[in-house]
């Protein structure tokens, strides 16, 4: 009798137990968003009460973002307490924050995920107080179709990373070269990494570039292609044009350099952490390099636009775009934030001071810039610069594994019969 | 014990309520367990099954049912077969290796006496670091650039985890320094439970030590070498750390362990938590399989 009894008991409590777990999962799954002050109704400066505001970056803008904060903090009541997570598990942070509607008041996106991040809905909408800034037209255009979704704006530039051709211009000087002038064209280039290499240096080589860093070659080689005036996909992002005769150029000439020796061995393996040590140490001619790093590069360095096969120059507008999240009980006091970042006390008096890149074209110019040429150089070229839109960026391109990998390193550091194949691949993952 | 039983009907009763009483009692001493077992073990699986059931995008949340797609969707993945065929070799190799040197190691530092203090100590204190505190430590060491190995890779041309085969005899000399000392000890405590009686009554009968090894060690050690392969091998196919920190899964896509593609399609790239939990569920039938054989095979061979 007991044991019976007792088993039913136990059934019981298992069922109980169940029926709980059903319930729980089931208010989990019905929560809704929202609840916070409509964005219309923000002031144009936003508000500035002793709030205090989180905000979320990535490790590689971690000493912009620290900067802004500092000068934020320092000026207004409100306070905003930063957060800096490591670059590889940003996405997996905000993926679970915005799964379980905890994100951060303010938080900044690699701008390739912003589209995505847009039309998942993790960001709120702020068309209305975009369209009340009256220098709206001189903001960074390509950040700003990044976070448009629908005819709504979201996204402010944070920081603009671009990338840039840097050389070293006592290496270039001892191989002969020019050190004023820098190459021309992808063909000049190729020439100054020999140059370079033919020095015979013991540890210095020509070029660096990371092969199995699908971001990095993003960021370095697109500009290769729009330089000639071509694009890399179509307008909507689904379909790759990486197939096309000056991509082949471009894959070409590194496959030569890659052939010749003039390239970092460690290139072949380097999967971005240790991607630009080699030029940084001076270990390394001539490089496509990010611009941020400007600042904290110890010797003399040129600095040009990327240029492609027949010349020009171009670059990669990266760098995060920021915007007011989802989850934000906040947003006026956000928008405070948003709002004086994108003043000239902020783009001038902290960037710029920093060797940044401005994110307003008409601050372009000024007193911090005309000190040094080489942010002229920077500031002009940003302006002819690209910035790729698409829904699946990430998985075709920056993922480890991506087909964008693949293609790369087949041509690259295989026989490069496989472009047009590997391509329909990319484009088989951005049309998902 | 009749007479009592007889001669007082209210303590009769009493039982009972006690019988209750004591059975409360019972499930509140059980309660933190189960709570914890309810909370850290069943509310995830639940989850999971849940997942990989739905379209689930990491950024959007729970968007309804989508099963079986989801199913097809996984195993459709570009990388699913080639991680399946890794994350087994892989097993077997990393297996083989532990096993064989954990039982080596143990037989040495106990035949040895002189030096078995520094030994035990010695292969044990790889035990003491995490695995991706370790994983990051080798990162270093075979680093092109920054390790200390840099300029005789140089010079002799080699690369510890730039081809395939490379990649996958570096992680594995990894974990072999990291977990080698911990079989160790489990195989030593097997040694230990052998009493000394039968290996007295071995040499006594004239056996070599090759046939001692073989007829008593060995078969002896039966219920240790089981504990020990289920835990190798279950370690080994949910792999993710040392190749997450040391390969990327490169060169190539060649060391993807199927935990490892798990985290890419939910993290990085197809962020689709619905696919990822359909492997996860894979995965977790595979192992219960895997396991329920394993255990079954080490039990038959002990009843016969």
């Amino acid at each position: 009798m007991t044991p019976t009894f007792h088993r039913r008991l136990r059934k019981a409590g298992t069922l109980l137990a169940t029926g709980a777990l059903v319930t729980a999962l089931a208010a989990c799954s019905g929560g809704d968003p929202g609840g916070s002050t409509p964005p219309a109704d923000i002031p144009a400066e936003g508000v500035d009460d002793g709030s205090t505001l989180t905000l979320w970056t990535r490790a590689p803008l971690e000493k912009q973002a620290k900067l802004l904060v500092e000068a934020y903090n320092a000026s207004h009541e409100n306070q905003v307490e930063l957060t800096v997570v490591p670059n590889d598990d940003y996405v997996a942070k905000v993926g679970a924050a915005a799964g379980s509607n905890g994100l951060p008041d303010l938080f900044a996106a690699d701008i390739v995920y912003v589209p995505n991040w847009v039309q998942q809905g993790l960001f709120q909408d702020i068309s209305a107080q975009i369209d009340g800034l009256d220098f709206k037209d001189e903001i960074n255009k390509g950040h700003l179709a990044a976070g448009t979704y629908e005819g709504k704006e979201h996204v402010l530039p944070f920081v603009l990373d671009l990338s840039m051709l840097f050389w070293n211009k006592e290496l270039a000087s001892e191989a002969g070269l020019d050190a004023e002038a820098g190459p021309a064209n992808l063909e000049e280039f190729a020439e100054w990494a020999k140059a370079i290499q033919a020095l015979g240096k013991p540890g210095v080589y020509g070029t660096a570039t990371g092969l199995n860093c699908g971001g990095c070659l993003v960021f370095t080689w697109f500009p290769s292609v729009w330089a000639d005036g071509e694009q890399v996909m179509n307008d909507d992002g689904t379909e790759s044009l990486l197939a096309s005769d000056t991509a082949n150029d471009v894959y070409a000439t590194w496959k030569e350099l890659w052939d010749a020796g003039a390239v970092l061995p460690s290139s072949k393996d380097e999967a971005g952490p240790t991607w630009t040590a080699g030029f940084t140490e001076g270990k390394v001619g001539l490089m496509f390099y990010p611009a941020t790093l400007l600042s904290s590069t110890p010797f003399d360095v040129g600095v040009a636009g990327i240029p492609g096969p027949k010349g020009g120059g171009s670059t990669f507008v990266g760098g995060d775009g920021i915007g007011i999240s989802k989850d934000s009980k906040l947003a006026p006091q956000a928008w405070n934030f948003l709002s004086w970042m994108m003043s000239e006390d902020a783009q001038v008096g902290v960037l710029a001071k920093n060797h940044d890149v401005v994110s307003r074209a008409d601050l372009a110019n000024n007193e911090f810039s005309s000190a040094d040429p080489r942010l002229i150089t920077i500031n002009e070229v940003a302006g002819k610069g690209d910035t790729p839109v698409a829904l699946n960026f990430q998985q075709a391109f920056n993922a480890p594994g991506s087909p964008w990998l693949t293609l790369v390193r087949n041509a690259v550091l295989g026989d490069g019969s496989s472009v047009d194949a590997d391509s329909d691949e990319i484009t088989a993952v951005l049309s998902q | 014990m009749s007479v009592g039983a007889l001669s007082s009907p209210p303590v009769r009763a009493r039982p009972a309520r006690r019988g209750a009483r004591e059975a409360l009692k019972g499930w509140l001493y059980a309660a933190p367990t189960a709570i914890f077992i309810l909370l850290l073990f069943v509310l995830p699986l639940v989850t999971v099954f849940r997942m990989s059931a739905s379209d689930w995008p990491l950024l959007a949340g729970d968007r309804g049912i989508n099963f079986p797609e989801n199913f097809t969707d996984a195993v459709r993945n570009r990388f699913f077969l080639d991680s399946v065929v890794f994350t087994l070799t892989y097993t077997v190799l990393a297996t083989v290796l532990l096993i064989v040197l954990g039982l080596g190691l143990a037989l040495l530092v106990q035949e040895s006496t002189r030096w078995k203090g520094v030994l035990r100590t010695a292969f044990l204190v790889p035990s003491a670091l995490g695995l991706a505190s370790a994983s990051l430590l080798f990162y270093v060491l075979y680093s092109p650039i920054a390790g200390p190995f840099a300029e005789l890779m140089h010079s002799w041309g080699v690369s510890f985890l730039g081809t395939p085969e490379a990649a996958l005899w570096s992680t594995l000399f990894l974990i072999v320094w990291r977990y080698a000392g911990f079989y160790m000890l489990l195989m030593l405590v097997g040694l230990q439970g052998i009493p000394d009686e039968v290996y007295e009554a071995a040499r006594i009968d004239g056996a070599s030590r090759w046939q001692i090894f073989s007829r008593v060690t060995l078969p002896l050690l039966r219920p240790t070498l089981a504990l020990t392969t289920v835990l190798c091998v279950t370690g080994s196919l949910l792999a993710f750390e040392q190749f997450y920190i040391l390969t990327k899964g490169g060169p190539d896509n060649s060391t993807i362990t199927v935990v490892q593609l798990i985290y890419s399609v939910a993290f990085q790239g197809q962020n689709d938590l619905g696919v990822a939990g359909a492997l996860s569920v894979i995965v977790l039938l595979a192992l219960v399989v895997i396991n329920f054989v394993q255990l079954r095979a080490f039990r038959t061979t002990e009843e016969s």
